[in-house]
């Protein structure tokens, strides 16, 4: 049973193989010419000034949570709508996938009421 | 090409659908209407669960259709729906008046109460292991909220953050043994890994260390020692009314979804798990009842009760035979009665002026016989039937698990179940002792109680009578479902 798993065991050496070859290797052979503004920390462009642990608006949290939710909406209608045409009873395919949006619906249409879309 | 969609079977699921409908449907409501007419949002609620409990019930006709390999509607789930939709009725009652005094949002309270409890329905009927874990996030991610609804208390916002990173520490064990599992019988279906168990022969590790982790993240949900950290935290801090209701549901499910699993799916390897959960069954009752008896808050007491009553329950469980699990779904359906009810009371003491505990110390209850002589009785009945006094519900409850006990060879096991009921019986009676022979302070005036309260305790406190002078018709609802879970 556990020779089953050999291809995984593998899986994993060649990741840890690869990876340690790609952080390696410039390391040994790499040019090396530091500036000060080559060592800073990397910060998506942005000038790292001030401790990294600040308090956030909480609004960026109720974004970020209302983005991911109709993101995975969309994850989900996708291949639905790839094979919508193949579907058998395709009056079914369109209900379920209806109930489905309505539920999400009905969320935006409480996030709204609630005021949870607007930033003062 | 063609794909064909799968039928699907409304029906089998139709008490969950209409639980959800209904959370749906008290969100839409809370929408539309102000302010001042939040409190009929109750009734919303409370019409959806009867309806889903007299569909349960008219479900029941012998035959266990299923869903896909994924939920049965055989009569061990629609019997734990009945447990399960008693302590969602109950709660909605009891929380009618107390979720306006303590100031909870009361469309999410009753929207997020549905969705937990159609996540316990659905942990009920599950028969797959994506179902079980699937239905124990839905109960478990509406618990977390519903725990920290009350945002004017610290308390509770710091049991809800305790309940939901133990809570999710737990599902990852869960989840590890549903892989392991997995990993071993190659299907996630109970049937499969049954059918697997059956053919192997000689267990492998994998599956028993799967089982193993399994009955970890289910003893995190109904609190069985040593993952019972968090239960006395969470259950004081929460709203009185949600503890009612999770100290009940979450239990049920969680005991519902062990069941399956290991009388189900592990039947075959009975030698293996069944010393164990004796065990563990011990060990829960009495660190409950010993942690129990030093507890001068009531919810915190109740809490460690609660504790304890899970090890009564798991006897039945570690009994293995076909009465022990009969036995065990009574004891459920009684407790839901009982435990629910205790801490109504608490929800009514809580508004006596002068009640310096909030209504959840022994002070408060202090000559409470001679103020509120329905409200005492009713909390007698509870704390004697909690304590196992005949002939109260939870009396019959324990005798047939620790008698399933004894018939499945673990008397050490009965022994220490009735020891710690004899310990039990102290902190109980000491509830009744200060209602009854205590003098109240002139200061504490009791308060009216609402009406929908005082039905869900009247209901609660006959239900446990009645549950205890003639069980009959639940005792066989009861072994009817455990057979649907045993012979088939």
């Amino acid at each position: 049973m556990p020779a089953d798993y050999l291809p995984i065991l593998f899986f994993a050496v060649v990741a840890v193989v690869l990876s340690a070859i790609a952080v390696l290797m410039p390391a040994l052979f790499g040019p090396k010419r530091p500036t000060s503004v080559k060592l800073a920390p990397y910060e998506s462009g942005k000038l790292p000034i001030g401790p990294a642990r600040r308090r956030f608006s909480i609004q960026y949290y109720l974004y970020a949570v209302l983005f991911i939710l109709f993101d995975v909406e969309i994850v989900f209608l996708f291949p639905w709508a790839v094979v919508f045409r193949d579907l058998a009873p395709r009056w079914l395919g369109l209900a379920e996938a209806a109930v489905f949006v309505l539920i999400l619906l009905l969320g935006l249409a409480y996030v709204w009421k609630k005021g949870g879309l607007e930033w003062e | 090409m063609e794909i064909s969609l799968p039928t699907f079977d409304f029906l089998v699921v139709a008490p969950e659908i209409v639980v959800l409908i209904t959370a749906l449907l008290v969100m839409v409501v809370d929408m539309v209407i102000g302010r001042e007419q939040k409190g009929r949002l109750a009734w919303v609620a409370l019409v959806g669960v009867l309806a889903a409990g007299a569909l349960s019930y008219y479900l029941w006709d012998g035959s266990d259709p299923a869903l896909h390999d994924m939920l049965a509607a055989d009569g061990y789930a629609l019997f734990l729906n009945l447990a399960i939709l008693v302590a969602a009725a109950l709660a909605i009652l009891f929380s009618l008046e107390y979720t306006g005094r303590v100031g909870l949002a009361q469309g999410e309270y009753y929207t997020l109460l549905l969705l937990s409890t159609a996540g316990m329905m659905l942990m009920a009927a599950a028969i797959n292991l994506m179902t079980i874990f699937l239905a124990l996030e839905i109960l478990s991610i509406s618990l977390y909220v519903l725990v920290g609804l009350n945002r004017a208390e610290r308390r509770s916002a710091e049991a809800a953050l305790k309940y939901f990173v133990l809570g999710a520490f737990a599902s990852g064990f869960l989840l590890y043994g549903m892989a392991l599992i997995y990993g071993q019988a190659g299907t996630t279906s109970l049937a499969g890994i049954r059918a697997a168990v059956q053919a192997g022969g000689e267990p492998s590790a994998l599956l028993l260390v799967g089982l193993g982790l399994m009955i970890a993240g289910f003893g995190f949900k109904v609190a069985l020692v040593p993952f019972q950290m968090w239960t006395p935290d969470v259950y004081q801090g929460a709203p009185t009314s949600v503890t009612a209701f999770m100290s009940v549901g979450a239990k049920v499910a969680g005991f519902a979804a062990l069941g399956r699993v290991a009388l189900y799916a592990f039947g075959d390897l009975q030698g293996d798990w069944r010393w164990v959960l004796a065990v563990l069954s011990a060990l829960t009752m009495t660190v409950g009842n010993l942690a129990a008896l030093r507890q001068a808050n009531l919810k915190r007491m109740l809490a460690y009760s609660s504790i304890a009553h899970a090890g009564y329950a798991l006897a039945g469980l570690a009994a293995g035979n076909a009465q022990g699990t009969s036995g065990l779904l009574f004891y459920l359906f009684a407790y839901a009665f009982m435990n629910a009810g205790a801490f109504a009371i608490i929800i009514a003491a809580g508004r006596f002026e002068g009640a310096t505990g909030g209504g959840e110390t022994l002070d408060d209850f202090a000559g409470l016989a001679a103020r509120k002589p329905g409200l005492a009785v009713a909390m007698a009945l509870f704390m004697l039937s909690l304590a196992g006094v005949p002939p109260l519900a939870g009396f019959l409850a324990k005798l047939y698990v620790f008698g399933a006990a004894v018939r499945g060879g673990l008397i050490w096991l009965a022994v220490f179940g009735v020891v710690n009921s004899v310990i039990s019986a102290y902190y109980y009676l000491r509830v009744v002792v200060s209602m009854y022979m205590r003098e109240g302070r002139p200061a504490a005036v009791p308060a009216p109680v609402c009406a929908g309260l005082q039905v869900g305790v009247a209901l609660a406190a006959v239900a446990i009578v009645l549950l205890g002078l003639w069980p009959g018709p639940i005792v066989d609802l009861a072994r009817v479902a455990a057979l649907a879970l045993l012979g088939g």
